[in-house]
């Protein structure tokens, strides 16, 4: 097929951004998306011009490190990451629209590259179950209901993509956020701090620059994990609770 | 590490020289094999906890064993900076392990044991690993459960609360936890949050987007490494008091594998290049059960969990005419379930390097099924339809429903309609960097973990051992050795300008100028792609000494053309891929000779790969114990960029007490 692709072209994290259109002929509908820029990429170093810097690593949908807004939607048309999109989503003809995530706390690096290290900041807060190395009792010591177990293993599928920030209107990180929450809430290990986690995590969120959830659930409709939108209840409902616990 | 009798004599076709023997000398020999850790653990110096803010440890890489390592020695107080190529710590390829861990817990009762997982590991390794690290690597295996489930890793359970446990790769216990198909995410996760709250307290500082180019080497002891901001393009100097290398496999010579687009040889192949040896680099693992090659354009491979061959059987048509007819329209008798024919014993669950080089010879027969790439067409079908019919579509659907999805994702077919395709491909290293028993390298100073050494898999890597070897290394391993090291320290401080520190900036900065400047035709990935035909059609699995001669020779002119005809646009002051590529590339056309001649000079089918010139009547692999029992530590003996001169070999014996040798058979 042959496409008409317009790009976001960004030098550096203070240059002036803007929209580029190539035209990209012969490509198979059995190339993954990632691997149609990669043809894209041979051609223009080919031609002498610099090629698009994007994000991507495993490319089997799990570690999380590509996205790409797809003619405005987070990982495009269908739900799943980026890199495994596949070119058979699209006709032949059809003109596509690349952007990278957009949202205040996600700046642009380089064209299609953010820096999602708030994120990261929002795990230090809190996400985590303070346990030292060598200090962990026997595994079989705590049992754990599977109902429970299975819910944890459900939230903590997320991969921290950021497609949910990318996609919220408000650009808020609550899927992210009460994805991790409910993980370790729902462990028995994870009890003792879970009341002082809620509230770091989102103070943190909150300082980054996310914003607030309006219940419109794009977030949830674009996971590639399928991380429901009821942890964002979760969250909500720990956090209130959090307020009694701690006093 | 010692060293005697150094009569170098040449090999016959002149690439490599020998060098002395080398041995481990950390092990606790004199005791038996099940109280050498603990002995070791006593005899290894304390450092007292108000010393240990003064000391500084760098780990390059955050997967299982560098994330492990960085966030337990943070928890002991060190001084610990990591740094790491991708955006966050959570995203090393470690993340896409699908299938479990092994550990000796024996929570099901059926004869597990510290010792039979030791033994099930060397015999899988088919004797080419050390069985003093292997022992210890199978009893810490259940205090890595213990501290993963503490961490809140959401490991499968029963009904009763309970941990569940499965069969995994061929072996007659049930051991391997798992976590759906996603266990290498949920162990990463868990040490990726450990380590984060250690940056939280302060105790570990992240690097990350940065990428390790040279070792910094002061009166033979690793001080620090030059790394590259891949935002801004700066080359930064960072000294430390101990090294530590956990930055995974080198797949990725082969273009065309199961790691990560960013994965590389660069961290190790660079302290290679500053005296730490490599061990065993031809030991690559082949899995069985990939998704096979569709284009030209291809970036990667993806893994379908073996376990898949639980239930799907192998076949290819008798008839290469047959190879493009609609599968389901080839009658019974027309198929060839031929690992069924060859090993009626074992069947569709032969170990992975038997299923993948069958696989290889029907395709070479030209009996293979799917596209044709190049002049061949490499798969063969693994097909469902006889489970479905005898256990439901949705028993087959409960079980491998998220490896259905995948697979029909990426190439468009249902495996419920129409059998799967699959051909083996590249998906792990067991070479690496040489270490003792406490993981350092060579190098005083430098440890390696992981994937990153060559220690525990010998020649053969069996399911469900790497998550356990890099949680291993660095949650238990790694903190108690490297604290023997640490207690002499700290050392002299390193000044900013010293020869060993502004000569590795300088020889970091000429490299990335030189590739900046060639300016010449011929894009990275280009070569890369051409490497990875030599590598796999050479070096792959099946090997012959012509054929290795060959590569060895493609190589070097590839790489004599690479330094002069790459073009790497854009500037080295910015955020530039293609730079960042040209440089795994170029060490890469490096570490793939040496591969080449280890390969050449292993003349026995071991393990992982078959040597066509060593096999038995039936075709069968065949060792040769009384000429190649030992590991191979190769020295770097060569020049400046590209220059990799003849390299030395030394040989470490491998000495079996505690198990018996013998040659595998799955007939």
């Amino acid at each position: 097929m042959n496409l008409t692709l317009n790009i976001w072209r960004q030098d550096g994290p203070n240059a002036q951004g803007r929209m580029v259109t190539y035209q990209l002929a012969d490509v198979s509908e059995h190339m993954s998306f990632l691997e149609m820029l990669d043809v894209l990429n041979e051609q223009l170093v080919e031609k002498g011009e610099e090629p698009i810097a994007f994000d991507s690593d495993c490319r089997e949908g799990i570690c999380g490190m590509c996205g790409l807004m797809i003619n405005g939607k987070a990982h495009g048309p269908e739900v799943t990451t980026t890199c495994q999109l596949h070119m058979r989503s699209f006709n032949d003809g059809d003109t596509i629209t690349v952007e990278p995530w957009r949202a205040t706390a996600f700046p642009v690096l380089r064209d299609l590259v953010v820096d999602r290290s708030a994120f990261d900041r929002i795990i230090q807060a809190g996400g985590f179950i303070s346990v030292n190395t060598g200090a962990a009792p026997e595994a079989h010591s705590v049992p754990v209901p599977k109902p429970k177990a299975d819910r944890a293993f459900e939230s903590a599928k997320c991969i921290g993509c950021g497609a949910c920030v990318a996609a919220c209107p408000n650009a808020a990180g609550m899927l992210f956020m009460g994805a991790k929450v409910t993980h370790l809430g729902e462990l028995p290990q994870g009890q003792p701090e879970r009341w002082a986690r809620v509230v770091k995590m989102v103070a943190q969120h909150d300082h980054e620059g996310f914003g607030g959830c309006t219940n419109t659930g794009a977030c949830a409709d674009v996971c590639p994990k399928e991380i429901p939108l009821d942890v964002i209840n979760q969250l909500n409902k720990d956090l209130r609770a959090s307020m009694s616990k701690r006093a | 590490m010692t060293t005697t009798n150094p009569t170098p004599t040449a090999d016959t076709f002149g690439m490599y020289t020998v060098g002395a023997p080398i041995a481990d000398t950390k092990a606790p020999t004199t005791v038996p094999i099940d109280k050498m850790w603990t002995t070791r653990k006593f005899d290894a110096k304390l450092v007292n906890p108000s010393n240990r803010r003064k000391l500084t440890v760098i780990i390059v890489g955050t997967g299982l064993a560098g994330a492990a390592a960085a966030a337990s020695l943070g928890e002991a107080g060190y001084n610990v900076q990591v740094f790491f190529y991708q955006d966050s710590a959570r995203r090393a390829h470690s993340i896409a392990a699908q299938g479990g861990i092994n550990a000796a817990k024996n929570y099901n009762g059926d004869g597990d044991s510290v010792y039979r997982l030791f033994y099930d590991t060397v015999k899988g390794g088919d004797y080419r690993a050390r069985e003093t690290n292997v022992y210890r690597l199978a009893e810490v295996s259940a205090n890595i459960i213990d501290q993963c489930v503490a961490q809140g890793v959401p490991f499968a359970r029963e009904y009763a609360g309970l941990l569940d446990n499965r069969s995994f790769g061929g072996t007659q216990v049930a051991r391997t936890f798992y976590a759906a198909g996603q266990t290498g995410q949920q162990l990463l996760i868990g040490a990726y949050q450990a380590l984060e709250r250690q940056v939280a307290k302060g105790t570990v500082q992240e690097f990350k987007r940065h990428e390790m180019l040279e070792l910094i080497v002061v009166d033979g002891r690793a001080r620090g490494i030059v790394a590259r901001n891949m935002v801004t393009g700066e080359l930064e100097t960072h000294l430390a008091d101990a090294v530590v290398l956990a930055s995974g496999g080198y797949g990725n010579v082969f273009f065309l594998s199961t790691n990560a687009m960013g994965c590389n040889v660069t961290a190790t192949w660079r302290a290679h290049r500053k005296g730490a040896y490599f061990g065993n680099p031809c030991y690559t693992q082949i899995h069985p059960t990939c998704i096979p090659v569709a284009g030209d354009y291809q970036s990667k491979l993806t893994l379908m969990s073996e376990s898949l061959r639980n239930d799907g059987r192998i076949w290819v048509p008798k008839r290469a005419e047959d190879c493009d007819k609609d599968p389901r329209q080839i009658p019974e008798e027309d198929r060839d379930y031929y690992l069924e024919r060859i090993y009626p014993a074992f069947g569709n669950l032969v170990p992975r390097d038997i299923a993948s080089r069958q696989a290889k010879n029907v395709c070479d027969e030209g009996r293979g099924v799917g596209p044709k790439v190049g002049d061949f067409r490499r798969g063969v079908y693994l097909d469902f339809a006889e489970s479905i019919q005898r256990l439901g579509r949705a028993a087959i659907e409960e079980k491998y429903g998220n490896l259905f999805d995948m697979y029909a994702q990426i190439t468009g077919e249902s495996p419920y309609e129409v059998p799967m395709r699959i051909y083996p491909a590249v998906h792990y290293t067991m070479g690496g960097l040489w270490v003792d028993y406490d993981l350092q390298t060579s190098i005083t100073g430098l440890y390696a973990a992981g994937e990153a050494n060559f220690s525990d898999h010998g020649a053969n890597r069996l399911g469900a051992s790497s998550l356990m070897q890099c949680l291993g290394d660095g949650y238990f391993v790694l903190p108690n050795t490297i604290r023997d090291y640490l207690a002499n320290g700290p050392f002299p401080k390193v000044a900013a300008d010293a020869p060993e520190v502004t000569g590795a900036l300088a020889a970091a900065q000429s490299r990335i100028d030189r590739l900046m400047a060639v300016n010449g035709e011929r894009t990275v990935d280009s070569f890369h792609k051409e490497l990875g035909h030599i590598m796999w059609e050479y070096c792959g699995m099946e090997r012959t000494e012509e054929g290795l001669l060959k590569a060895i020779g493609l190589i070097r002119s590839l790489r004599e053309e690479f330094w002069r005809n790459v073009r790497v646009l854009g500037s080295a002051d910015t955020l530039n891929q293609s730079l960042e590529r040209a440089g795994r590339v170029a060490d890469f056309l490096e570490l793939g000779e040496l591969m080449c001649i280890d390969a050449l000079h292993r003349r026995e089918s071991c393990g992982g790969h078959f040597r066509a010139e060593s096999q038995t009547d039936d075709g069968e692999a065949l060792r040769h114990d009384d000429q190649f029992l030992y590991v191979a530590a190769w020295e770097f003996a060569g020049g400046g960029d590209g220059v990799v001169g003849t390299p030395v070999l030394h040989k470490e014996d491998l000495v079996y007490k505690s198990i018996e040798l013998k040659q595998r058979s799955y007939k």
